[in-house]
Order: structure tokens, then sequence, then C-alpha cells
């Protein structure tokens, strides 16, 4: 019965509260650059050392793509934000259409990095690459049942009835994965082949180490990984008991992806912004995908030897612009042929 | 006045309870201001999807979606109903074994954010987990396993975390009960089945119905638990929607139509509720007097009990500490990594501030409306709690759209820099949208403590010459202490487990718990994830451990806060 | 409808010179649909205690809110101790009226001891003062010893006099009593009754006390206003209320009564059982009425032959109610000594004690004057 106590606490909460946001809000930005970041594999790595051989700066902050980019254009000019990366050449592609990305000329990353693997006009560039292809358990797969020339449709295929294991529909990787396909394939043959997927009862799992693990413990003989899931989870227990298979290499080649930068429409420190995507194409691109395994986008560098292991594959060229307008009609798609 | 007394003389609640005062204006303003305020981005949402209405095309699982979203709210309703009143009974009207312990221990599963909840319990019952594996091992291979990533799955997750807030209203409500009531039906012939479906029941409605409102919401606006079970609820359409296809107006419009849900919901509980206000004004309360179990039924009560706890805590907070152990025999490192005291503080301030201010905004929307303020302050109250009905992540959307707008008319009219960077430059926007999601729980448990406090009282003080702020001060304050606490527990435990909203708006170098999980879940570092996940829980802990006290304290002292009701 | 209290002086010229504790004047409030209050006209001279009476949802407690300012009225003034608090153009809100309340659930701050309850509306008093007029008020309803306690620690009479104390501290130009003493036991309310009314004539405040107890009404105040369907419809001594009501709904609901047919026919009253009294001043008029009969009035005598039977009798402890069936089928009863029974169905005469002078009703309204517009009186058998 004594009110006191809870008064006085709500009083001192109080001000504490108007300290701590007047704080926050004159406290500017400690950095010479910042980056909104969809990706948020060891950047820390990779920024440690950008500082260590330019003297700039850095700090970023990690977040959902679609959110992030929300955020740049509510933020407008104000935004703090110099360099927007992500995971996805759609979400890359989407943020350029949106005019939040601002186009650069560097000879040197026109050199770095593959024609297909960044923007013509300059305004995003990959930096990573990674691979969506498939997974087997070796006991139960003899890798000669695979359709070499489109091995993602062949998995359509009746033979392969109650032995597959995917991503869910809600996943990017699948979503872009689909819209691969619209773009190789057309829609009506892209439906047919998840359709086929769905026919053969496939399971549906929420990520990509449960499908690893999944097929590891028999309960599926064929799954779709990104590679570094594989290259990960072998390194943490070698003897996991599943193989990959570079898909449609007498074909098509196995679908991409890559994660990339481009610098902020807004930006305050254009300059060093550049500086920052260009060390990342060159010399910090194994800083930069090394720790997750993936592969780098410039041809000159080596990847690291548990992907290499892999073995050398072709891939099939990204378009960009595919990811970027077609995965709403994978998503459409993928609700029409009852893929959860 | 005696319980006779009051059983001899109903008084008609219209009458008497309908108006307060004759209206401060200032006040009434205030709560307005307030209620635009807080609606604005929401409202923003609401604008936004309906003017971008047409343009875009609805996705095309619309209706299995809505029918998802129908089920799941309905099987998670009745099951948090069922669970979470079911134990609240157990434990008020039986003693048995461990029944003391269990009674606080009961709500923890409020400190495992559903999400950690999800990604454990598939992890355990999933394909590749122990639990299948061992099937396997001992039936083979072909044995057959219900579907765990499934909605009844889903049901049960949520349910097993969610049903504590059922548990806490149902439990204040019954030990605010008279026995008087009970007994009175007992004598009158009714087992004690019958006494509980036509006396206690009913009496605890309202607060039944407040705290399944809450379930239904967070079930209504979940959307991480969720796509672990592969179910597709409109909250997680409006994700898919929008990730997938770059399209914020689309996913807007689905937001609307989580909203109105949520007003469904709103209504619902309102027609639960009842035009019945109970003021239960008993003289000195006994509450019940618990029936000593034994043999058997006491053993299977203690079960019941424990069984719950299990499923919704032991297990999963098992599970973390297992992974997390692992973590630390393989880097032991990582515990001395100054992010745990950083990130903690961080989650703890920004929720802290939150209850403080959703507290201070639903005391004084309260206080207006017993200061008078009539249809238009009863409208704004209910304005400011739709935010609870909302997505965290849309929230966040509309408050960048709103000072989007405004920094926009700012500049227009010539100040320059116009709102500057406020949101995202500063916790502003975090606490601004904390505010606007968390005003709902804060406002159920301070508004139903204030409307404990008869009319009488407020009269008596404005006649013996107290304006509207010393009443708030020396009489509605003090009397609503109990729903303040309750309200500032809940505030922070949902605010420290808040994920979409600081993902969003957060500065550059601000990092919280959940933030930090949530980086590392995603890309199913689960034993790193696993020592952050603890610091949430054993961070909402804290709070837990209080509200329960507080309802300990009631549940001693009932007499005497029994009276503060009068 | 006006009720000016008859003996109390008009609006603004109370005794002594001092203006009136409480006016009303031309008050309304409505709800809605619904009825709340209409055209209220009151004036009560300092020191009075004045009884509130009517049934349920008569606009009593509507009227107690108006003038403790906790509604706005739709229309009309209310002046406080000679001050304008309410009108069109002036709304002074409730903690700013020199009004006291005090509520059948006492609604005593649960939060706060017994001496601080009396001292929350004393804030702006000096510490030293303060506590000495909490002390004063304390030994005055003899509550020093509770000083201390909480609320809840009291019995519900304990309650009922922290309440009265708490709303004398302020010292209030009138305090309200919202139905003080009905919700206490039956065998604590007369005495707490009585001790409030005392406490109250003592400190030589102005009360007005809301009641639905006739009893309580009519041994309580110094003045009686009953109300019905929003509007006064008297206002005045108790004696007067109870033995001249002004309307046949004050007649029945202030104590029990028959209403016969009767004419008034050169001075003589005549009903069903025969002469009733002669009404002087009324010799040249010839008139329809009811009249009024109370139970206390009407004797009865057995006779073998007499048109009327005893249909019920009631056993009160002092007093035996007879009700009487008569030829007409109308019922009338009466009260007669605890020593006098008649079996049911005992033929007897109803007459009424001499020197009774009872109230004549023409339509709803009773009347003193032979009225203009009389109707013609039907032919009584």
């Amino acid at each position: 019965m004594h009110p006191r106590p809870l008064t006085k606490t709500l009083v001192g909460l109080t001000a504490l509260t108007s300290i701590l946001t007047g704080c926050s809000a004159i406290g500017g930005n400690s950095a010479d650059l910042q980056i909104y970041s969809a990706r948020h594999y060891d950047l820390e790595g990779a920024f440690g050392q950008f500082t260590e051989e330019t003297g700039i700066t850095v700090e970023f902050i990690s977040g959902d793509d679609a959110e992030l980019l929300e955020r740049l254009k509510a933020e407008g000019d104000d935004t703090p934000a110099d360099v927007f990366m992500t995971v996805d050449a759609g979400n890359l592609w989407n943020g350029a259409r949106q005019g939040e990305l601002a186009a650069i000329d560097s000879p040197a990353l026109d050199e770095a990095v593959p024609e297909d693997l960044r923007d013509a006009e300059g305004r995003w560039y990959g930096l990573a690459l990674r691979a969506r292809t498939v997974t087997y358990n070796p006991d139960a797969v003899d890798p000669a049942e695979f359709d070499a020339t489109d091995t993602y449709a062949g998995l359509a295929d009746p033979k392969w009835k109650d032995r597959l294991c995917m991503r869910d529909a809600t996943s990017a990787y699948t979503q872009s994965l689909v819209a691969s396909l619209i773009d190789l394939h057309g829609r009506d043959r892209a439906l047919e082949i998840v359709k086929g997927w769905v026919a053969n009862d496939v399971d549906i799992l929420s990520n990509d180490i449960l499908l690893l693990e999944a097929i590891d413990a028999g309960t599926c003989d064929v799954g779709i990984n990104n590679h570094y899931y594989l290259a990960r989870t072998l390194e943490e227990n070698p003897d996991l008991n599943v193989d990959l298979f570079w898909a449609s290499q007498e074909g098509a080649g196995t679908h991409v992806n890559i994660s990339g930068a481009g610098v902020v429409e807004g930006s305050d420190n254009a300059e060093d912004a550049q500086k920052l995507i260009e060390w990342l194409a060159t010399d910090g691109q194994n800083a930069f995908v090394d720790a997750n395994h993936e592969f780098p986008v410039n041809p000159a560098v080596e990847p690291e030897p548990v992907i290499a292991a892999f073995g050398e594959f072709t891939r099939m060229p990204l378009n960009a612009e595919a990811y970027g307008t077609l995965n709403a009609d994978a998503v459409d798609l993928l609700a029409e042929a009852g893929y959860k | 006045m005696t319980d006779t007394a009051a059983l001899a003389e109903p008084r008609p609640p219209r009458r008497r309870y309908r108006t307060y005062g004759v209206g401060r204006p200032a006040w009434s303003t205030l709560v307005v201001v307030v209620a635009v305020v807080v609606a604005t981005p929401v409202l923003a949402v609401v604008v936004d999807g309906l003017g971008s209405l047409g343009s875009t095309t609805p996705p095309r699982d619309l209706i299995p979606m809505i029918l998802t979203t129908l089920a799941l709210m309905l099987g998670v309703g009745a099951g948090a109903l069922v669970v979470g009143g079911g134990l609240a009974w157990l434990v008020t009207a039986y003693r048995f074994p461990l029944r003391d312990l269990l009674v606080w221990l009961l709500v923890l599963p409020l400190a495992v954010p559903a999400y950690v909840l999800g990604f454990v319990f598939l992890s355990v019952f999933d394909v590749a987990g122990p639990v299948q594996s061992l099937l396997r091992t001992v039936f083979g291979t072909d044995v057959w396993v219900p579907e765990v990533r499934s909605l009844p799955a889903a049901i049960l997750v949520m349910t097993l975390s969610l049903y504590p807030y059922v548990y806490l209203m149902a439990r204040s409500a019954l030990i605010e009960q008279s026995s008087g009531t009970y007994d009175a039906a007992r004598t009158l012939g009714s087992t004690r089945g019958q006494a509980l479906r036509r006396v206690v029941l009913p009496l605890a409605r309202p607060s039944l119905a407040a705290g399944l409102a809450l379930v239904m919401m967070e079930t209504l606006t979940d959307f991480a638990t969720v796509q672990y079970f592969n179910v597709q609820t409109v909250s997680v359409g409006v994700y898919l929607v929008w990730k997938g296809t770059f399209d914020f107006h689309a996913a807007t419009q689905l937001a609307v139509l989580v909203l109105l849900f949520a007003v469904a919901v709103l209504a619902a509980e309102r027609a639960l509720r009842g035009r019945a206000r109970y003021h239960q004004q008993g003289g000195r309360r006994q509450g019940f007097s618990p029936e000593r179990l034994r043999g058997a039924p006491a053993w299977a009560a203690t079960a019941a009990c424990v069984a719950a706890l299990s499923a919704g805590f032991l297990i999963p907070v098992g599970q973390l500490l297992i992974w997390a152990f692992g973590q630390i025999a393989a880097d032991a490192g990582f515990l001395a990594d100054p992010r745990f005291v950083e990130y903690l503080a961080n989650s703890l301030l920004v929720a802290m501030i939150t209850a403080v201010a959703c507290v201070a905004v639903s005391l004084g929307v309260g206080h207006a409306i017993r200061m008078g303020g009539g249809r238009v302050v009863s409208f704004a109250a209910q304005l400011t709690t739709f935010g609870y009905a909302v997505p965290g992540a849309v929230i966040g959307i509309g408050v960048l759209l709103s000072f989007a707008t405004l920094d926009t008319a700012l500049e227009r009219a010539g100040v320059p820099g116009g709102t500057g960077l406020i949101v995202t430059g500063s916790v502003v926007g975090i606490l601004y949208a904390y505010v606007i999601r968390f005003l709902a729980p804060a406002y159920q448990s301070v508004g139903a403590s204030l409307e404990k406090i008869t009319p009488a009282i407020t009269s008596s003080a404005l006649s013996l010459g107290a304006g509207p702020h010393r009443i708030l001060r020396r009489v509605h304050l003090p009397l609503a202490r109990p729903g303040v606490a309750v309200a500032l527990m809940l505030v922070v435990i949902d605010a420290v487990k808040e994920l979409p909203i600081v993902l969003l708006l957060r500065p550059f170098g601000f990092t919280t718990a959940s933030v930090w999980v949530y980086e590392l879940a995603r890309e199913n570092f689960w034993e790193k994830a696993s020592l952050p996940a603890l610091v949430i829980v054993a961070a909402a802990i804290i709070p837990v451990f209080v509200l329960v006290r507080q309802t300990r304290r009631r549940e001693v002292h009932g007499t005497t806060s029994g009276k503060e009701g009068q | 409808m006006t009720a000016q209290m008859q003996s109390a002086p008009p609006a603004g010229t109370g005794t002594a010179g001092a203006p009136p504790a409480l006016t009303l004047e031309g008050v309304t409030r409505h709800y809605g649909s619904s009825r709340g209050v209409e055209s209220l006209d009151l004036a009560i001279p300092t020191g009075e205690l004045v009884t509130l009476i009517g049934p349920s949802g008569c606009g009593k407690s509507t009227t107690l809110r108006l003038v403790a300012g906790l509604e706005r009225p739709d229309a009309g003034r209310i002046t406080v101790a000679g001050e304008v608090v309410a009108d069109r153009s002036r709304f002074v809100n409730p903690e700013n009226r020199r009004v006291g309340l005090v509520f059948q659930d006492h609604a005593l701050f649960p939060h706060l001891s017994v001496a601080r309850n009396v001292a929350f509306g004393l804030d702006r008093l000096p510490r030293a003062e303060r506590r000495k007029r909490v002390g004063d008020l304390l030994d005055l309803v003899r509550l020093a010893h509770l000083a201390d306690r909480y609320p809840h620690e009291l019995s519900g009479g304990e309650q009922q006099r922290v309440a009265l104390a708490r709303a004398l501290a302020p010292r209030p130009a009138v305090v309200l009593l919202d139905e003080p003493f009905s919700s206490l036991d039956e065998s604590l309310r007369a005495q707490v009754r009585r001790d409030t009314v005392a406490t109250l004539r003592e400190t030589g405040t102005t009360g007005v006390l809301v009641t639905h107890d006739q009893t309580e009404a009519l041994s309580v105040g110094t003045r009686v206003v009953v109300m019905h369907n929003g509007v006064i419809e008297q206002a005045d001594v108790p004696e007067k209320v109870f033995e001249q009501p002004a309307t046949r709904f004050v007649a029945s609901f202030m104590g029990d009564a028959d209403f016969l047919p009767a004419r008034v026919h050169r001075a003589l009253l005549t009903c069903e059982i025969g002469i009733v009294s002669t009404v002087p001043g009324w010799a040249d008029s010839d008139v329809a009425v009811d009249v009024v009969l109370r139970p206390h009035e009407v004797a009865l005598r057995a006779e073998p032959n007499a048109t009327a039977h005893v249909s019920g009798v009631e056993y009160h402890g002092a007093f035996v109610l007879h009700h009487v069936r008569l030829a007409s089928g109308r019922t009338v009863r009466s009260w007669q000594p605890h020593d006098v029974r008649h079996p049911v169905g005992t033929a007897v005469t109803v007459t009424v004690a001499a020197g009774t002078a009872p109230t004549l009703l023409v339509g709803d309204r009773a009347v003193t004057t032979p009225p203009r517009n009389a109707p013609r009186p039907p032919v009584l058998p």
C-alpha cells in the first residue's frame, strides 16, 4: 500500500528515457562508411581487413532485404547509408529499378566481375556466388540416375517419387530457382516441372541444414541445396553421408545467385563506397566469400579448398532482370502447383 | 458493505457506471492526440493498402491463407483456453504435490519466444531430430510418424508458448472472485463441475476473454513461428508477397486483411465480455479454499502441470542448454563475448522504456475515460490498441512511411532538414513502434485495474477538492498498481522478445539480443544462437518472477488488496 | 412543475440575509431517450437537512450528481452558497465546488488509513492545522482510536462514519449523502442514522440525504423532497408531506393510502362508506373527488348486517392491519390496536376517525379549495 517506490521508478525511468533518446538522437555516425546489409555472415572480418588496408572505417546494420529497401526509400536524402548489400540478384535489380542505387563508373569492377553478374549501368555488382544444386545420399542414389541435361526438371520424373526433399515456397532460394526455370523454359513448362515435384510427394523442409540432415538420415534420397550449407556441414561433420551433384552440366548449367552491393543514391561518401566495393571484388574476395564457403565472382580468385573439392562446374548465366521480374510469377506458380 | 447486502440489492450497472464525470477538455484532448499519434502509422499502412487496391492481383492462395489463419487462431485460442484456464483452475481450487511451486513455474513458457520454441521443437521432433531417429532405430526407416511440419503441430507449439496469458488472467480472476458465489452455488445443489460452469466461468469470462484476445492477437501477427511449420497465415502472406514480389503495396493490402481479423477478435472479446462489469464489491474476500487432493488424482494434477511446463519450458530450455554447452565446449571464448552484456542491456533498456511509456499512456487514457471523456475518448482509446494486431514489420514500415511524409511536409514548409533522421538515426523510431505495438496489453491490464475502482471513489475524491492530476496521482495510480505492475511486466517480456521492429528501425551500432539470435538462427547456427536465446529467456524470466510475486502477494493478502476493488 | 418549498424563503433571500446553501432553478438534464430530471426548482437554507426521496429512477441520484458537478445540466442554474456553479455559461468542476459527498458504499480510499482518508480534502491546509482538523473530526465521529486503521479493517458503521468525517473535513457548503445507510445491517442502521444526523446538526451542516426509505425521509429531514419521473412532486416539512400530500403519487408513496371516489356537496364529503367529514369553505360546491384514506384514520366496527367484509389480517406486533373489502369491491385498510382482531369474513362497518381532515384529489393533484371547472359528481349509490 505504499505507492512511493513505484512513482519514483516511473519518474526515474521517464527521465532516463529522455536522456537516452536525446543522446542517441544527436549521436552522429562514427564511421566513414555506413552499410545496410541483408547479408550477415562474417562481414566483420572482411570489413576489418578493409579498414586495415585502406584506413576507411566501416559500420553496418543487417536486416531483411525488402525491409532495408523500404527503409532506404523512407529515409530518402537523409539516409546515412552509403552501400546497400544484399543476397539476391533480384533484390539488387529491384533496388536499382526503384532508383535507390547510384550508377558508378569503375573499370576495376568491370574487369573483376563477369558481365552477367553486374548491372550494365554500374548500379550494382555481384561479389559472392552461390550455387543451388542437387545433393544426394550416395547409399540410395547412383549419380547416373540424374538427368545431366536438365537435372532440376529431371526430378519431376516419377522414379523420384517419395525420394525428394526441398525447401519451402517461402524461401527466396526456391523462388529464385523457379524464376530461373520460368526464364529458361517458359511458364507452362516450369509449372509442369514443379507439379512433377509435387506429384512425387516432395517433403518440404524449412531450412537447408535440415534438408542435409534428412538426406543423411535417409529420410529422403535427394534434395536441392545451396552448396555452402553442404560445405559448412561437412566441415563440422566430415562423415556426413551426402554428396553434391552439379546440376544440368550438359545443359543450361547449375542455377546460381549472387550476393552483391551497390552505392546508395543518397550516399555522402560515394567515393569510399566505390572503393569498398572494388576492394571486395578484388583483394577482398577471399576475405568476403571464404568464411561462408561461397565462390568468388572474380575468375582470377581461387575458391577455398572445401568447395574447390566439389569440382569445377558450369553455371547457368544469371539474368538479374528475370530474377527481379519473374519472382512474383514464381510465387504464383508455386501456389498454383500446390507447392507449399 | 457485506456480501449479503451486495446480493440482496443488485444494482443495475448501466445507471451507476456509465458516466463518471463531466469530462476534462485537457485530458480528453491529450487522449485524442495520443490516439492520433499512435494510430497514424497503422493508418498510413491502411491508406497505402486501400489506395493501391486493384493495382496488384491478390495472391493465388488467399482463400487457403484466410482459412489457415482462422484455423490457427481458433486452434490456438481453444488450446490456450483449455490449457491456461484449466491449469489456473487446478492450482486455484486444489492442493496437490508441488502445487505451490508449480503455481508460478507455469508462467515460465512466457519467457521463451515462440520463434525459439519453434526451432527447438523442430530440431527435436523433425526428421533428423533425436525422436524420429530413435523411432527409426527401433522400428526401422518405414516407421510412420505424424507430420511435424503441419498446422496441428503449429497449434500445439503456439498453445504451449501462449497459454500463460490466459493462465495469468484466469488466475487473477479466480483469486479475486469471492468464494461466496461459488459456495452459494454449491449450497444450491450444484456439483463442483456445475458450480464451475455456472458461476465461476461466467464470472471469470471478462478475464478469460481478455487473455484469449491477447493470445489470438499474438497468433495473428506471428510470422516467425508459423513459418517453421510451413503454415501460411495471412501474416506470413504479408512477408511472402512483400519479399516474393518486391511489391510493398501488395503486402500492405494483406496487412489490412490482418487488421480486419484483429477487429474481429476485438469485437469478439467485447461480445464475450458482455455488458457485464463485475465490480465485485464483496467485503472481505476469502477466495477459494483449495480442496486437498490425495492419491492418484493428486499426482495426476501434478503430472498435468509438469507436462505443460516441460513442453513449454523445460524441454526447449534444456535443448538450448545442451546446444549452449556444445558451443561452449567448442569455443569457450564465446562466453566472454562482450556482446552478451551490450545486447542484453540494449534489449532491457528499450523494453523498460517502452513499458513505462505504455503504462503512462494507458493510465492517461484510462484516467481520462474515468474523468468523463465520453464517446470520443472511448473511441480514441480503442484506436490506441490496434497496433497489437499489426505485424511488427508492418508497424515499422508504417512508422517509416509516416515520418517520410512528415519529413517531406516539413521540408516543403521550409523547415531545413525536416525530421532529419530521427526514426532510424536514434532509438526513437523503435520506441515509437514499440509503444504502438504494445499499448494494447498494457491498456488491457491497467484498464482492468481502473475498472475495478468504483466510480464513487473518483467522485468522492473530486468532491474533496482533488483535481484530475491529484486524483491520478493519489487515487487512480495507487489503486491501479496491480494492473500497472502486470502491464509493466507484460510489455517488458513482449518487448525483449520482439524482433522485426528492431531489425527494421535500429540505428547503427544498436543491436539487441533478439536480433543476434535472428542473425544466427537465420543461417541455421543453432548452437551459436542458443546462448543469446538463453539470454532472452533469462531476461524475460526476471519480469515473469516479478509478475508472479505480484499475483502471489495478491493471493496471500487477498483481503487487503481485494478491498482495493472497492 | 414547480414545487417551491412552502415555508422556505425564495432563492437569494435566505435566513439572516445569508444566501441559501443550495438553489436549483429550472435545472434539466436528459439522457438520450431516457428521462433524467426536468426543470427542478429547489432552495435549501443553510443548516437544513433535506431528504430527497422517490422510487428507483425518479432522478434523485441524477439531482445529486448535478449538484456535485458530476453531471452537466442541459438547462437551468445551480447555486452553492451564493456562487453560481452551473448555468448556461458557467460550469464549476466538482473539485472546485464546496460540495461534500457520502456514498452508499462509503467509497473510502482503500489504500489510505482512516486519518489520511479524512485528511484527503485538506491538502491546502498547513500541516498542523490539517492534523488538528482531522483529530477534531475523528473525535466528532468517535473514531480517534482507529485513525491508523485501513478501511477494510473497519466495520460497515465505522466506515460510514469515516466517510462522513471525510466529507465534512473541508467544511463544504452542503453535504450530499447518497443512500448512506442502505448498505448497513438493519440493526446497525438506526444507530448510525441517529449519529449521522446528530453530527450534521452539531456542525450546522447543510445536508441533502437521498433515500428510498419513507420512514427515514420523514424522520431525518427537516424538509422532504419527493421526486417522481424526474420532477419534484412536493417539497415541504415532513408533517405536511405526510398529512397533506400534494399529489396522488406523494400520498401513495409516503405511507400507505387507499383512494375512494367521493363527492363534496355543500361542504360535506361523502363516499361509499358514508359521510367522511365536512370540508370548510366548500359550501357552494358540488364536486367529484378522490379521498385519501390512511389506514390509521380508518375505524372498524363489527356489525352483522354491514356490507363490508374483512378480507385479510396482518399481525404487525403493536398493531394489526385489516384489509376490508367494500361492497363496490374496492379495498381499504385499517390499523387496529394489537388486541383487536376481526377474523377474515367478519362483516364490518367502516368509518373515518373523528377529526380527520382527509386529502382530496382531483385527478392526480390534491385540492384545498373548490376547483373552478370541477367535474360533475356521479350519482352515488
